[in-house]
């Protein structure tokens, strides 16, 4: 059973509840299936994505790190920023922009931050992490990491998050947890938080040795490699285990106005 | 009208300039030495700019870019004026920034460049130290560069945009203890302010207090612990920052 806590469309505080094993969420001593909530975006900080932290991403690009323009291979974790105008809750389309055919799919695991952070060592990380939610860090794909990918990583609509955070003592080994990536229904991704180059304390001991996490943050763990592409009036469903599933359906952008369709 | 958030006497308020001093919400006029002064506006989404002049570009060995070179910040890397920066004690080149730095107003989507000074609420300064060690190939300038704590300060004053009759033709200057080292104007960006609402409003809607770090100018050069640097923006005002070392 997973303790949870979670946003609701029009109401400003936050609810706690309980994930039963068929899958409903008791809140309050009520049972309520997920797909019956409005679900909102649980969190409101600042969300950083971290590239190349699964072995498999980093080895696709590992033949380019000795040649121009990437020189030698990151010795630092890479991050990026998705700034507020990406964030959708599960439910909510995302706009696919005009003249782009697909968009990449990325399944992260964001680890949500509890307390202020900073220069956090390894054994102590654990304290500092509030629980765990899921992430669809959408890209428009980009072959080059070279500069940072603004254009095509912070656009509106592109980091549906949710459906909630579970609470950290839920969850029995975040560096060990399978990630489903499904389309329409069909399975097009599988892989697990095993693959993570740097585990998740690590990570955050790296990334706060120089840079403050706030409560409300999140740090995605990273996207794992073979990203699936979805166009439009797919349906896109993420899921973690342990953690939920969001969904989300691509939209052309034409009908999508604040987070939502016309 | 100049604008500032300060903590005086442990309370935090908003005040205003009045005759080279500091006037407190509740009417105290104050001496700028005597407050501690925050960022003067809570940065939403932070937009900079990289190599947008094409001085500064020539300077790092790089053409300037055919479109804009943007990176985004958190919130954790901002201190306000008189505040103190980190140097770590194992790097060799850590250079300020100055920038003028453009506060969006209100919340827009596709801005044409005609109009994008109506979505402008004001400016202030900021210094984007960057430590060139951690520079790495992959997103650069990455995070570990230019989203340290305490590597951006900003301000002091936000200034409203009607008081800066052309923020396009404004002198930049930078001094390290008292002494000038960068001298340029914001009518050498690459991409104009206008532009640049115009580019990033076109994939991303802009909200209120979303700033804009315009770039810098040739003659960036190292900084010492114990270093006072002012980076000084005509008409907007000097931010003053001190380099401290870890342990300090």
């Amino acid at each position: 059973m997973q303790k949870v806590t979670l946003k609701l469309r029009g109401i400003e505080q936050v609810l706690e509840g309980e994930v039963n094993e068929q899958g409903t969420v008791e809140i309050q001593g009520i049972d309520y299936e997920l797909d019956a909530l409005p679900v909102d975006v649980p969190v409101n900080g600042t969300i950083y994505g971290t590239l190349l932290n699964y072995q498999g991403a980093f080895e696709v690009l590992e033949p380019a790190m000795k040649e121009a323009p990437y020189k030698n291979p990151p010795k630092a974790p890479v991050l990026y920023i998705k700034p507020k105008n990406t964030f959708i809750s599960s439910g909510k389309p995302i706009p696919l922009p005009e003249q782009v055919e697909a968009l990449e799919i990325g399944a992260a695991l964001g680890i949500v931050i509890g307390k202020t952070a900073t220069k956090v060592s390894e054994k102590d990380v654990q304290e500092y992490i509030a629980g765990y939610t899921v992430v669809n860090d959408v890209s428009i794909p980009h072959e080059s990491v070279h500069r940072p990918a603004v254009k095509e990583k912070a656009r509106d609509g592109f980091c549906p998050i949710g459906p909630w955070i579970v609470s950290r003592d839920s969850v029995d080994n975040a560096n060990d947890l399978r990630i489903t990536v499904s389309i329409n229904g069909e399975v097009n991704q599988e892989n697990t938080t095993k693959n993570l180059i740097r585990s998740v304390e690590k990570l955050i001991a790296d990334v706060t040795d120089y840079m403050t996490l706030y409560k409300g943050d999140v740090l995605l763990v990273g996207v794992p490699e073979n990203a699936p592409l979805a166009k439009a009036n797919d349906l896109v469903t993420v899921e973690i285990e342990q953690i939920g599933k969001i969904e989300n359906r691509v939209m052309s952008e034409q009908d999508v106005i604040g987070g939502d369709t016309v | 009208m100049k604008r500032a958030r300060v903590s005086f006497g442990g309370l935090i308020q908003d005040a205003i300039e009045v005759d080279g001093k500091v006037k407190l919400n509740d009417g105290r006029m104050v001496e700028e030495a005597d407050v501690v002064w925050l960022p003067p506006v809570k940065p939403q989404t932070v937009f900079t700019l990289g190599l947008n002049y094409a001085d500064h570009a020539a300077e790092l060995s790089f053409d300037a870019p055919k479109e804009p070179l943007v990176f985004l910040k958190g919130p954790n890397t901002f201190i306000g004026h008189r505040g103190h920066t980190v140097r770590p004690s194992d790097v060799t080149f850590m250079h300020y920034e100055c920038e003028l730095a453009v506060v969006i107003g209100k919340t827009g989507k596709n801005i044409k460049k005609e109009d994008a000074y109506d979505y402008v609420s004001g400016y202030t300064i900021a210094n984007d130290y960057a430590i060139r060690d951690y520079l790495e190939n992959y997103y650069r300038p990455n995070l570990r560069v230019k989203n340290r704590d305490t590597c951006t300060p900003i301000g002091p004053w936000f200034v409203d945009k009607e008081d800066i009759a052309d923020p396009m033709n404004l002198t930049l200057r930078t001094y390290i203890n008292g002494e000038i080292k960068q001298e340029g104007t914001t009518a050498d960006m690459v991409f104009g302010i206008p532009e640049l609402i115009e580019y990033l409003s076109s994939f991303m809607t802009l909200n209120e207090n979303d700033l804009i770090l315009t770039g810098t100018p040739k003659g960036s050069v190292d900084t010492k612990v114990g270093d006072e640097v002012i980076t000084e923006v005509e008409g907007i005002g000097k931010l003053v920052n001190t380099i401290v070392g870890e342990n300090d």
